[in-house]
């Protein structure tokens, strides 16, 4: 009976070391996305927030390259926090909503429609880029489910060992660093800034379907209906950019669709001289993103917009926002100063 | 179902319980679904040809049995009152009717497995030779056919012999043709083993479990760590047989060699690991087949039971038929020695040609055959000369290092064999055989030749420690069973050595997204 | 007896066929010689053995091969 006894602890206790070391190896393995591609880890970052937000932004990179959460609180006292990623497709973002829910309700949610042209799963690097940082719970199953890819599986998402564990001979000091730490946040409430500048050119023509697809509207739908469930305003935005191309088609539906529920839509393209856009000088990449010139013209243009129509609080003044915000632009300036010093 | 796929370990995971659980005597019944689960997961189509031969072969046995009876019957009852040759040409007639049903249940059996496998290739020939359209195109293998064809069929004919009596209930038959992990890749077993055995109630071993689970857990780590890793570099060594030659051969040959071990031992050690799970005990497949001394042992320690099958039921009979004897009495003329012979070396060679077509529908099977037939009928010759050569140098022949080298020799000989299976034409083998003596380009191989066929260092590191540890059990194994050795030091050891298998699979493992689930490579067949 | 002893001394001059029992198991005894074998037995018995009976039960010792041969020499009559 007592060798019994000792059987049965002495397999609990290889099994607890042998999950310890797998732990430890799946840590190990999965990218860090902190030093080296860095919108992996933005999805991650939302959970270090301190402060709730009234303005929820989410998208693609149209979202978190363009729009500065420090000039929102600055000029605005608007609070804001971009939950965008490279090409997060519209069921990450319905998923990053519904998961943002969870905690908190912010007044107005921004979408940025861009990613509505694709109606299927587009690659399993950018889905894991997405989700690898996401917090587990239903939204993130819901999302997994609905955007894989046809050859990846559930199960290497909840052990990311098994997608990542021939990384084990292509190992970083990256990885050595942040094996147990998440280091410092990457973003500015998920703004990532960028700096450089690249004039626009001509556009590259291409050939597109006149019609969003289907399955990318339902989300878009669902996603209206959440937030009409949580008494949040939704506002549809198309962030200027000359490439990819917004086309005319794809505005008439999105402004119908906006119509038809009642939304807001703003297509900012044909705002840019309002705004003051100039693809010469604010772009870093021929015109698919803004630069942090750029950034800057638009988020205060966009701030007096969502400021007038939706009357939403201005919070400074109001300790636990004015230390936070604070910090968030000491943050900011270091960052300005380090892209003016490497001259990215 | 892969052995390396969720599906299958989920298949496991719910299978085993649920087979334990239910009362001993449905237990059979309770494998019998899953079979079919299995079978129908892999195609509808392939259930039905698993149908038609269950269906045959169980009517054609019960019709042996039947007829085995009446004979005895007539026969006792014509005692009296026939002459001898009456009652023989009674006898013959029984025997007739018999054979005549063989016949049909083998042609319905192998028609189906012949046009399955060579329909399509048949399809292409024809359309080269008349310019017609190439029918039969998408003719393919469904799973397990080529093991569960001859595992039956096997049955059918020790019925027909009267060694067995025939299995009276038609699911138990079937319950034996489905038996899922040997549809896999094999082995061929026979039903007097495994088939009776499957229909027995088991109860749950937990000793059993742990040492069945040690198997599969070796079984993937051979396939997973080496066996996968290196089908990448052999792959590419095969793609381009204009690029790869001279030193790549020899790589080539040696990686092959290492990859289809581990790849096909791997999956026969889930194979039996998992019928162990269940408490059925599944006939080893191999022998340490590399450590033989010449082919002809080399053939009686790999694929075990496709050589026992091929001696059993084509090489013995065929080799004592009455048309072989006659043909070697025909030949006595040519003296002794030579009529001896006859039947030898025309059943050897008959048989390897089989061998080689039973392997692929490609005419470089059937060349890499009739090959291992010649060898061995080769070595045969020799055999009087090493005598003399042992008899002459009794040191050197019995020490160490002559062994080492007789095994080596066996090695490189039927790697270079297997060069025929890379390649889609007899001639690309043979000239990518030859280059490896005209072609000196050692230096490309070992600057950047060696690193370029898609494997990182590391993975070769990995690769060959894997190759290493498989050599050194191996070496172990020698002196006694493994698994019982483990075993013997304690549950908490044992469950040790199955995590850290577990473990390195995981990590080591070459498995996943970017990387192609390959098939075992001996499920073409 | 001392007949087929003589046979199984001709093929394998080093095996000792009165007390080993195992030639099949073994592997002294392979496939090709027990085809030559049968062969021989029929020249030289004038038994043939059927295909069902080439088992390795009947080869493994030259008592068992013996006994087969007298066994269907039996039959025969």
């Amino acid at each position: 009976m007592k060798r019994k006894g000792f059987t049965v602890i002495g397999i609990l206790l290889c099994c607890i070391v042998f999950s310890g070391a797998l732990y430890a190896v799946s840590r190990l393995v999965v990218p860090k996305y902190h030093d080296t591609l860095i919108e992996g880890h933005l999805s991650g970052e939302y959970y270090r927030e301190t402060t709730d937000h009234d303005v929820l932004f989410i998208g693609d990179c149209e979202v978190f390259e363009h729009f500065s959460p420090v000039i929102l609180y600055n000029e605005y006292g608007v609070t804001s926090y971009i939950r965008g990623g490279a090409q997060q497709l519209v069921w990450h973002s319905y998923g990053f909503l519904e998961d943002a829910l969870k905690t908190e309700t912010p007044k107005v949610v921004v979408y940025n429609v861009l990613a509505l042209k694709y109606g299927e799963p587009q690659s399993e690097a950018y889905n894991r880029l997405a989700l690898d940082g996401m917090r587990w719970g239903k939204a993130k199953i819901g999302t997994i489910r609905a955007g894989m890819t046809e050859d990846e599986d559930f199960m290497s998402y909840v052990f990311p060992l098994l997608r990542y564990h021939d990384r084990i001979d292509k190992l970083t000091k990256e990885d050595v660093r942040y094996w147990f730490s998440d280091g410092d946040p990457v973003s500015l409430k998920g703004y990532v800034m960028h700096a450089g500048v690249d004039p626009a050119t001509e556009v590259p023509q291409e050939r597109y379907d006149p019609k969003l697809p289907e399955s990318s509207m339902a989300w878009l739908s669902k996603m209206a209906d959440l937030c009409e469930a949580h008494g949040i305003a939704l506002v549809l935005i198309k962030s200027p950019s000359i490439y990819p191309v917004w086309h005319a088609e794809w505005d008439a539906e999105i402004e119908a669709f906006a119509k038809s529920r009642g939304l807001r839509y703003d297509n900012m393209i044909a705002e840019n001289d309002a705004i003051g856009i100039d693809m010469q000088t604010d772009t870093y990449d021929q015109g698919q993103h803004l630069n942090l010139n750029g950034a800057e013209k638009l988020t205060r243009w966009f701030g007096a917009v969502l400021k007038n129509e939706y009357g939403l609080t201005d919070h400074r003044g109001e300790a636990a926002y004015d230390a936070d915000y604070a910090e968030l632009t000491e943050r900011c300036e270091r960052e300005k100063l380090r892209l003016q010093t490497e001259g990215n | 179902m892969l052995f390396p796929s969720w599906a299958f370990l989920l298949f496991l995971a719910v299978l085993v319980p649920v087979y334990f659980l239910v009362p001993k005597r449905i237990q059979w019944i309770v494998l019998l679904l899953a079979n079919a689960v299995f079978v129908c997961f892999a195609g509808v189509l392939g259930a039905v040809f698993l149908v038609v031969t269950v269906i045959t072969v169980y009517a054609a046995t019960r019709m042996f049995d039947a007829s085995f009876a009446r004979q005895k019957e007539t026969l006792a009852a014509m005692k009296a009152t026939h002459t001898k040759e009456e009652r023989k040409s009674m006898r013959l007639r029984f025997e007739k009717r018999r054979r005549i049903v063989l016949v049909l249940t083998l042609v319905l059996n192998f028609g189906i497995l012949f046009a399955l496998k060579y329909g399509a290739a048949i399809g292409r020939i024809s359309a080269n030779l008349f310019g017609t359209e190439a029918f039969g195109q998408e003719l393919a293998l469904t799973m397990g056919i080529s093991f569960y064809t001859f595992s039956t069929v096997g049955y059918l004919f020790d019925v027909y012999r009267e060694s067995i009596p025939a299995e009276k209930n038609p699911f138990r038959l079937a319950l034996f043709t489905s038996f899922f992990p040997l549809l896999v890749q094999g082995p061929i077993t026979r039903f007097e083993t495994v088939g009776r055995e499957l229909s027995k109630p088991h109860s749950f071993d937990g000793r059993r479990f742990l040492s069945a689970s040690l198997r599969i857990a070796w079984g993937y780590w051979k396939k997973l760590i080496v066996a996968d890793r290196l089908l990448v570099a052999v792959r590419t060594l095969c793609a381009k047989p204009d690029a790869y030659r001279g030193g790549f051969i020899l790589v080539e040959m040696l990686l092959y060699a290492a990859c289809l071990y581990a790849d096909f031992t791997g999956g026969i050690d889930i194979t039996i690991g998992v019928g162990e799970m269940l408490g059925v005990t599944v006939e080893e497949n191999f022998f340490r087949p590399y450590f033989s001394k010449n082919i002809a042992e080399y053939w009686r320690r790999w694929h075990i039971t496709l050589g026992e099958w091929f001696k059993r039921y084509v090489y013995y009979p065929l080799s004592v038929s009455k048309p072989m004897r006659d043909l070697s009495k025909n030949t006595r003329r040519f003296g002794a020695g030579v009529s001896r012979r006859v039947p030898v070396y025309l059943a050897t060679i008959l048989v390897w040609a089989l061998t080689g077509i039973w392997h692929g529908s490609n005419l470089t099977f059937l060349v890499w055959g009739l090959l291992n037939g010649i060898v061995i009928l080769l070595s045969e010759e020799l055999k009087p000369l090493y005598a003399r050569f042992h008899v002459r140098f009794p040191k050197l022949t019995e020490s160490t290092f002559y062994r080492g080298f007789t095994v080596i020799r066996t090695v490189l000989l039927l790697s270079s064999l297997r060069i025929l299976d890379c390649y889609d034409s007899v001639g690309k083998a043979f000239s990518a055989f030859f280059s490896m003596f005209t072609t000196w380009n050692w230096g490309a191989v070992v600057n950047g030749g060696i690193q370029s066929l898609g494997l990182s260092c590391t993975d070769y590191a990995i690769a060959f420690l894997g190759v290493l540890a498989m050599f050194t059990l191996s070496m172990v194994q020698r002196k006694g069973a493994i698994r019982k050795r483990i075993m013997k030091r304690g549950t908490v050891f044992s469950v040790c050595v199955l995590l850290v298998l577990i473990g390195t699979i995981l990590i080591f493992g070459r498995y996943g997204f970017g990387f192609d689930a390959s098939q075992f490579i001996y499920n073409r067949f | 007896m001392e007949q087929l002893l003589g046979i199984l001394r001709e093929m394998h001059p080093e095996t000792d066929f009165e007390t080993e029992t195992n030639l099949v198991d073994d592997g002294i005894l392979a496939s090709f010689d027990i085809v030559m074998l049968i062969t021989r037995i029929e020249e030289e018995f004038d038994v043939v053995i059927p295909a069902k009976d080439i088992v390795p039960e009947n080869f493994n010792s030259a008592n068992a091969l013996y006994a087969l041969i007298q066994k269907i020499a039996e039959q025969d009559d």
